[in-house]
Formats: structure tokens, sequence, C-alpha cells
């Protein structure tokens, strides 16, 4: 036999009890090859070529699931990011390439799509003006579509300018979406030093220094590590790194296999597997829960930032070996809304928003989908996004921004968005403001360690 | 392809022969097969080939399905690979 019984036993109940899965294949598809001065003509090309690219790749997926016995949630399509497309046609609203992409997407079956961006970190131009000013509408008009602005880089500063537009244009985003309490801004992430071969929604778009078409592979696995700590309690730390490293291995093979398997049968390259363990509201795959099967009685106390320190290292050292090309985000996802461990914590006032913030700083992706009550301002959202910014810039890491202001809702209620997106307890922000400071725009300029030449 | 079936569930007699004669009809070759018994509850893990060329592992996961009704046990078929993958250097 290939392997011991043991082996095969314990691979099924991961699957099975631990919540083994594989949250998403995205495929990556170029669009550069779409641009045409006239909007139109470029739109046709766009919803043409993904629906070429993608047509099989629900049914390949399905296939591999069936094959390999593991769930795959969704199956997403990163795009080149739509200012650099439309901005050689003369539309002055690309609301309507944020309806090509949805349709294109819904077409093929894809969960979600992603790249309705902007990369603005050092400067904006006109076209990235103009599809940040359609983002509101584009989310709200639209099912499956994602957006992600990137604002700052460790090389190019913080562009306090965007981020500033940024805050405004969450809010708006929140606005328009209010019968849903903003849900619309489930869908937008504001970055700082953002990757190109993001798997993970909503902040995937496909970089122009990508192949035209690739495959990448996210993986979803703290059921696993969390049933592998239970296994050798009262260990010390080093010994718990270890254990992490070893389930790490294992849930990150699968994700190689995955995306190789999809790559040979979409006949499109390989493209990364993104080693970040992505949590889902239920129980039993949730990443506070793992810190605090570490020995916190609850996620957000002191020591928590040490312990997703250890979690996240552990988690690269494990993936790195496991598979043939390491990308995307690779961080530690906490969203408040998608963890049912930090769902609790945030209900229940354990966890706040600078306790989040250090923990973005020493290793997770960032504040995600982190409900803030309903009348905080454009300018205390941006200065939000700033700080987050600082940290990504100055520590040479991607760091993200979802939040979502809940219109009509105030501290301690809850946002339910349902299915992956899960539920948000609503936050309580600072009240001082940060009016003036967000006002001065301009830029923060890049670090002196940005220029490593 | 190679495969590998778990079939897991309250023992009685006859789940050995009926799930082999299930596959033989699907023309699974069995390879190995080892099986036991915790209290009354009965794992068996086997492992398969088939040909790819005449059959998928959808047909024959839908193939053993009456099977695993009838005897009142869980038969999961899933490709060697996913095993290998996690398992080996």
């Amino acid at each position: 036999m290939i392997d011991t019984n043991a082996n095969i036993l314990e691979t099924i109940q991961m699957i099975e009890e631990d919540k083994l899965d594989i949250r998403t294949v995205t495929m990556g598809i170029s669009l550069l090859d779409c641009i045409d001065s006239d909007g139109e003509a470029a739109r046709r090309r766009i919803y043409d070529k993904i629906t070429t690219r993608a047509a099989e790749l629900v049914s390949v997926c399905r296939g591999i699931e069936a094959e390999l016995g593991i769930p795959i949630i969704n199956r997403r399509i990163a795009v080149t990011p739509i200012a650099l497309i439309a901005g050689a046609s003369s539309d002055e609203d690309y609301v309507e390439y944020a309806k090509i992409l949805d349709a294109a997407a819904q077409a093929v079956g894809v969960d979600f799509i992603g790249g309705f961006s902007a990369l603005v970190d050092k400067g904006a131009t006109p076209a990235d003006e103009r599809l940040i000013a359609s983002i509101p509408r584009a989310l709200a008009e639209t099912d499956v579509v994602c957006s992600s602005v990137n604002i700052a880089s460790s090389r190019g500063g913080i562009n306090m300018t965007a981020v500033k537009r940024m805050g405004e244009v969450v809010r708006e985003t929140a606005e328009l979406t209010a019968d849903a309490h903003g849900f619309g801004c489930a869908k937008l992430v504001v970055f700082a030093n953002a990757v190109s071969d993001n798997p993970f929604m909503a902040g995937a778009f496909h970089g122009v220094q990508e192949a035209d078409c690739v495959v990448s592979v996210g993986v979803s696995g703290p059921g696993v590590v969390k049933r592998a700590l239970e296994k050798v309690p009262g260990v010390p730390l080093d010994a718990c790194a270890e254990t992490i490293k070893k389930a790490a291995f294992k849930i990150t093979r699968v994700g190689q296999l995955v995306g190789t398997l999809a790559a040979e049968r979409l006949g499109v390259e390989f493209g990364i597997v993104d080693l970040s363990l992505a949590p889902t509201a239920e129980v039993g795959d949730s990443v506070a829960r793992v810190l605090e099967e570490l020995g916190l009685e609850t996620v957000g106390t002191h020591g928590t930032t040490a312990a997703l320190a250890l979690l996240n290292d552990a988690m690269k050292k494990g993936g790195l070996m496991a598979c043939s090309r390491v990308g995307g985000l690779s961080g530690s996802f906490i969203p408040i809304s998608e963890d049912i461990g930090m769902i609790e914590a945030a209900a229940a006032g354990a966890i706040t928003l600078d306790k989040l913030e250090a923990m973005t700083a020493i290793c997770s992706v960032g504040l995600d989908m982190v409900a803030v009550p309903g009348e905080t301002s454009a300018a205390t959202l941006s200065a939000m996004i700033a700080d987050e910014a600082a940290i990504g810039v100055m520590n040479h890491k991607t760091t993200a921004v979802r939040l979502i202001p809940a219109i009509g809702l105030g501290v301690g209620e809850v946002v339910e968005f349902g299915g992956l997106l899960g539920r948000a307890p609503v936050m309580p922000a600072h009240e001082a403001s940060s009016e003036v400071f967000v006002a001065r725009a301009g830029n923060i300029p890049s670090p002196v360690h940005g220029f490593r030449n | 392809m190679k495969i590998i079936l778990t079939v897991t569930g309250l023992d009685h007699v006859g789940i050995i022969a009926a799930v082999a004669t299930r596959l033989a009809e699907l023309e699974v070759n069995i390879l190995n097969v080892s099986q036991t018994l915790m209290g009354d509850y009965f794992t068996m893990i086997m492992q398969g080939s088939f040909d790819e060329t005449t059959r998928t592992i959808e047909e024959i996961q839908e193939g053993v399905r009456p099977v695993a009704e009838s005897a009142q046990v869980e038969i999961r078929i899933q490709s060697e690979a996913i095993f290998q993958a996690m398992h080996t250097l």
C-alpha cells in the first residue's frame, strides 16, 4: 500500500471533521490585449476573453473535487487592473466595465471576479481617478465584482491624497449599499504593497508582470492546525511551531496538487499557492481558535500578537517546502466577520481595533471585514487606512483594509452578511478627529529602507 | 488510475463481499485490502485501480452508491494522489 492506513484515515479526518478544503482556485487572466480606444469594443473583447479562457474552470474544479474527495469552495477570476485597460478609451465612467466583468463571471459560473482595481501608490493617472470614482456605483450595481486600490508601497511611500479619497469612496460605497448595511464595502480592499498574484478576494487582481493566463490556489485549514496542536498539550512553544509546520506542510501539499491538476487540465500555467490560512464563520474553521489553543483565554488578550507571529511564521516554513511556488498574500487572515472566534471576541469586546492593528503589524494581512459604526466619518476611515498603510510600508509587507461602515448601526449591533462573509459585530472607533491630518493630503515619503539598491 | 476506497460503518455479515462484487462489476482491480474492527465499528481501506479510458472516477463513485445504501456503510473513493501528496516527501 502507498501509505499507512493511519495516514489515509488522517487525511479523511482532516477533510471531514477538521474542514480542510481548498478555499479557492483562482484563474488570473490578462486583459492587456483587450485594450481599445472604443470602450464598447474593449468590453466586448473582455467578455470574450474571460468567457473563453475560463469556460472550463468550474467543470474542471468539480472534477478535481470528485476525484480527490476534497471540497473546492470558490472558483474565482482575477483580471488586469481595469484602470490600465479602460484608460485608453474615452469613457468618463467605468461602471460599464464592472458590469461586463459581472456578466462574464456569471456566464462562466465563478463565485467572484476581482480586478476592478487601480494602482496609485505613487500617483494617479486620470484613468485611475475615473476608476476610483466609479467604485461605489460599480459595487452597488454588480454582484460578484471585487475592487481593490493600492495606495502605498515601501518604494513609493503613501499616497495620502489617494488615502483621503478612499475614505470617501468607502463611505459612499457603504451609503449606496445602505439597505444591506454597507455590504458593498465587503468587496472593496485598500492595499499597501499589493501583490499581483493574490488568489483571495476581495483583493485579487492579475498584475501586468504575470503570464497571460494562470491558475493559483488558496487553501483553508485552521481546523487541521488546531487539531494538531490539541494533540500536544503543554509542550513548549518551539514544539508548537514544529507541530504547526508539519500540519502546514500537509495542507499546502493538497493546494499544490489541486493547482497542478487544475493547470494541467485547463492548459494554462500554474501560478502560486497562497499559504494564508483562510477561516470561515463555521465552528471548527477558525484561526482565532488556533491562537486560543496555544493558551490564550480569548483572542485579543495580551499575548495574541506573539501567538499570531508564531503561527504565521510556522505556517510559512511548513508551506514553503510543500509547494513549487509560493505567492499571494501568504499571511494570516483574521477577518472579524469570517472567523467564529473573532466574531465572539469582537462581540464580547475582547478584541479592539487597536489590538487588531498591532496584530497586522507583526504578521497578519490587515484590518479585514471590520464593521465600524455607521456614522464613522470619511476622514476617520482614511486615517485607519493610513495607519495600516504605514505598517505595511515600514515593514515591507502587504497590509489591507476592508472596513464596513455599518449604515444605521451602532457599536454592539451585528451586520449579517451570510455565506463565506459571515457576520460582524460593530466595533468602536476612536472618536477624536483625524480630519485635519487627512485633509493635508499629499504624500508620506517612502522610508529610507525602501531604497535597497 | 489508482484509488483508495474507505468503507466505514456498523459491522455486519457481507460488507466485504458486497463491496468487492460491485467493484468487480465496475472493473476495478483490487490491489490491497486492510480491515479492522473497533468495537462494532467496521473500517476497511482498499487500494484499487481502474482503466481511466473506459470509466471515470465519478462513475465508480456513483456505481458503489447502491451498495453503500443497502449495506448501510459509508464508502469514499478518492484518487490515491491526495494521500501521496500529503504524506510522502
